[in-house]
């Protein structure tokens, strides 16, 4: 992997960004890699946008990713992945929700952004919210959305299970899991990494 | 007690001052301060309370130092002008035992009024300061800081900013499989000493030669105080003056490492005083140096009157927070040259009150009704942004009735009576109960409203003086409405309180009590939604709505008070 990993989440105030920025960096913590975390609590909570940046390596100075350095981009919303897009580098990967939140005197998004999102990500996982909206409870969509990213992160699958069996609030842990499970497998089969051809 | 060893600087801080035997902790939460008391509450040893106000804090704090007692005391930047009559004249008094006050500075203003930059503070108050970088230093810095109280006898702030505050670090394991507490080296009590705790004019003009004399000894002190330090990479020449050199501190200096890991760097871990030999043997061994600090000029304005060259203001901007991105190009360092770039514009998302919110019907009525409206600091402010647009100025804690009260002196008549004043409930214990008196007291004309929504909501649901719990949600007296509306002689025809979900009685309310000349309260009662969930959690929700509805049917619009 490169030197530092450096992971974008985002989202609209109330989606679980900080629990799942958490899982992130706690699962890299127990992968024995260097970690930091940074996000702006307060104001932005209510029903503003929301993100969090995650970076981890062998040693990781700045808690803020420099613009342009994102690897992969966690979103739990289709605008908010167009929001903080040009954060990214080309040939950043990227998963998203699609299940549009309109802001407060927006009666439509553009008609073409899921085209958009496709063509400035290369590497892109779609989790269409009819998908999971049985499977996931609304709860727990935030860590099927991290089990989605988790196909783009050089962490081991197990190294997110510890995670959530430690920070998942209280009688959440199996239900976190199986969102994780269920998110990972979907984007799973959506990427053709090379590797899965060879 | 820590379930992992990511920590937030917030929550570092608390475990730091734990560790180093703090027996009292208290605080007025504000973003980004606000985490620190609630990850200290609770731990073994500690008495930790949510005060009226940042200057009942620091009072509090400094009556618990002088008796004996480390003491933590907890502000936002903003805070800190409320503190600021008892801060001055602590330098003065001195502590006994190590006081420490936490500033939160808020780089950006992500939830502030403005951009204060509380280095002046420590400049203004004669007090050292301290400022980590990141979590584990936050930790250890809080110890440095106790220390330094009880060495030069002085309240020491330790500088935060929300950047630090909210992100979290990896902190260096515990020795065993939990935190170590030692305990402070004074034992409790207090020793009488009037020449030094009464700070009369004779014996303060003793006490202001003693601050000069601190100052003078804390200037010696910085030079190797453990929290200051030079790193010179490997790899440099030492015999030829390296290229260029970095002065900084804080969260700035994360990213300079970040950008810049071949520059020698001067981190400064005690920003006020500041090592001047130091600085200067520093800046001698490089060709330029440059001062990486966000805010004001402070370090950079000093290292000039010493006559230091330096490169500061010209290279980085003064106002809002730092990025590795924006160190890189004022360090004149190549940045990224490709990023995406999407074609599609992405659509502005705006905070707002939450679906439901109690607050809504009120701003909902003031705007369709036309008033102008005072505000004041809470989730209300957001009732300027539409769809309310129903706020004209907001201030500082508490302005709403007295800004309200300065209007009212001069506007014509046809905006005379068009005039009200919003406030939320822990913000009227902060510092509205004084203009409400004032109003009274210098019979005032003013239609003043209460949105009570028993919490403070906007920093995350702490109790207040009116909700009925103190810190811990342990239960409390309730400040009451119409008793104090009573004692301070404001009419009973003059007080009502509505529910906040019946909107026709807040039209109603409106309507009749701005008619009417003199002090009128109208309090608003509806739980904050969050607070409702965190309140059903705990079984409590239903005897708080009961209260609830008891204020409503006893104080009914028109004053037929049962």
């Amino acid at each position: 992997m490169a030197e530092v990993f450096n992971v974008l989440l985002v989202g609209v105030g109330g989606q679980g960004i900080v629990l799942s920025s958490d899982l992130l960096a706690e699962a890299a913590a127990r992968t024995g890699l260097d970690v930091k975390k940074s996000e702006i609590h307060g104001m932005s909570r209510r029903g503003g946008p929301v993100f969090s940046h995650v970076r981890f390596g062998t040693e990781v100075h700045s808690a803020v990713i420099p613009n342009g350095a994102v690897d992969v981009i966690l979103a739990m919303e289709p605008m908010e992945l167009l929001r903080w897009a040009s954060w990214a580098h080309p040939g950043a990967a990227a998963c998203y929700l699609d299940a549009p939140i309109l802001p407060v005197g927006v009666d439509g998004y553009p008609e073409g952004l899921d085209d958009e999102l496709a063509r400035l990500f290369g590497r892109l996982v779609r989790i269409r919210l009819a998908e999971i909206r049985r499977s996931v409870p609304l709860k727990v969509r935030n860590t099927a959305l991290l089990g989605a990213a988790s196909v783009f992160l050089p962490l081991a699958e197990d190294s997110f299970a510890a995670a959530i069996a430690a920070l998942a609030p209280r009688g959440s842990a199996q239900a976190n899991q199986e969102a994780f499970d269920i998110g990972r497998e979907r984007a799973q089969a959506q990427v053709k990494e090379p590797m899965d051809v060879e | 007690m820590v379930r992992t060893r990511l920590l937030s600087g917030n929550e570092a801080v608390a475990l730091g001052a734990w560790e180093a035997g703090v027996v009292v902790g208290c605080g007025y939460p504000g973003t980004p301060s606000t985490e620190i008391l609630e990850a200290l509450a609770g731990k073994p040893g500690v008495y930790t309370e949510w005060s009226v106000n940042e200057k009942v804090a620091l009072e509090v704090g400094v009556g618990a130092a002088l008796s004996g007692g480390r003491t933590l005391v907890t502000m936002k930047h903003v805070g800190v002008n409320v503190a600021a009559d008892p801060l001055f004249t602590a330098s003065y008094t001195g502590v006994r035992a190590g006081l420490v006050i936490v500033t939160a500075d808020d780089p950006e203003l992500h939830s502030s009024q403005n951009e204060q930059d509380n280095r002046n503070y420590a400049i203004a108050a004669k007090v050292p300061m301290l400022e980590p970088s990141d979590s584990e230093e936050a930790r250890q810095f809080i110890k440095l800081a106790f220390e330094l109280s009880e060495e030069f006898d002085t309240p020491v702030f330790l500088r935060m900013t929300t950047r630090l505050s909210h992100s979290k670090s990896l902190i260096t394991p515990f020795d065993g499989d939990a935190p170590v507490r030692v305990e402070g080296p004074i034992r409790p009590g207090f020793v009488p000493d009037p020449r030094k705790y009464v700070m009369i004019p004779g014996h303060a003009r003793a006490r202001r030669v003693a601050v000069e004399q601190r100052m003078q000894r804390l200037i010696a002190a910085a030079e190797t105080h453990p929290a200051n330090r030079i790193e010179w990479p490997e790899g440099i020449d030492t015999t030829q003056p390296a290229d260029f050199g970095v002065v900084t501190s804080g969260i700035p200096y994360s990213y300079v490492t970040e950008v810049a890991p071949q520059a020698p760097v001067l981190k400064l871990g005690l920003v006020h005083p500041l090592p001047r030999t130091m600085l200067r043997d520093f800046a001698a061994r490089v060709s330029r140096l440059y001062v990486v600090e966000e805010l004001d000029p402070v370090i950079e304005t000093q290292l000039k009157a010493w006559g230091i060259e330096c490169i500061g203001r010209d290279a980085f901007p003064g106002i809002g927070e730092f990025t590795p991105t924006i160190v890189a190009k004022g360090l004149g360092l190549p940045v990224a040259e490709q990023t995406l770039a999407p074609a599609i514009e992405a659509a502005v998302r705006r905070p707002g009150l939450c679906p439901g919110c109690p607050h809504d019907h009120v701003f909902a009525e003031l705007r369709r009704k036309g008033f102008i409206v005072s505000g004041d600091i809470g989730c209300y402010s957001l009732g300027v942004l539409p769809p309310y647009q129903a706020m004209d100025t907001l201030l500082d804690m508490g302005a709403s009735l007295t800004v309200a009260q300065g209007m009212d002196l001069v506007v014509p008549a046809d905006q005379k009576g068009r005039i009200a004043a919003v406030i939320g409930d822990s913000t009227f214990a902060h510092s509205g109960i004084t203009g409400l008196l004032n109003a009274v007291w210098n019979g005032r004309d003013g239609f003043y409203i209460v949105l009570d929504n028993g919490t403070t909501a906007m920093t995350g649901m702490q109790p207040n003086p009116l909700s009925g719990e103190r810190m811990g949600r342990a239960d409390a007296p309730s400040l009451d409405y119409a008793l104090l509306a009573q004692a301070i002689h404001i009419p009973d025809g003059q007080l009502a309180m509505v529910d906040a979900y019946d909107t026709e009685a807040i039209s109603t309310a409106i309507d009749q009590l701005a008619e009417l000349s003199g002090v009128r309260l109208l309090v608003v009662l509806g739980l904050c939604l969050i607070e409702g969930q965190k309140l059903k959690r705990i079984e409590k929700l239903d005897l708080k709505k009961t209260v609830r509805r008891e204020l409503v049917r006893h104080h009914p619009v028109g004053g037929a008070h049962g």
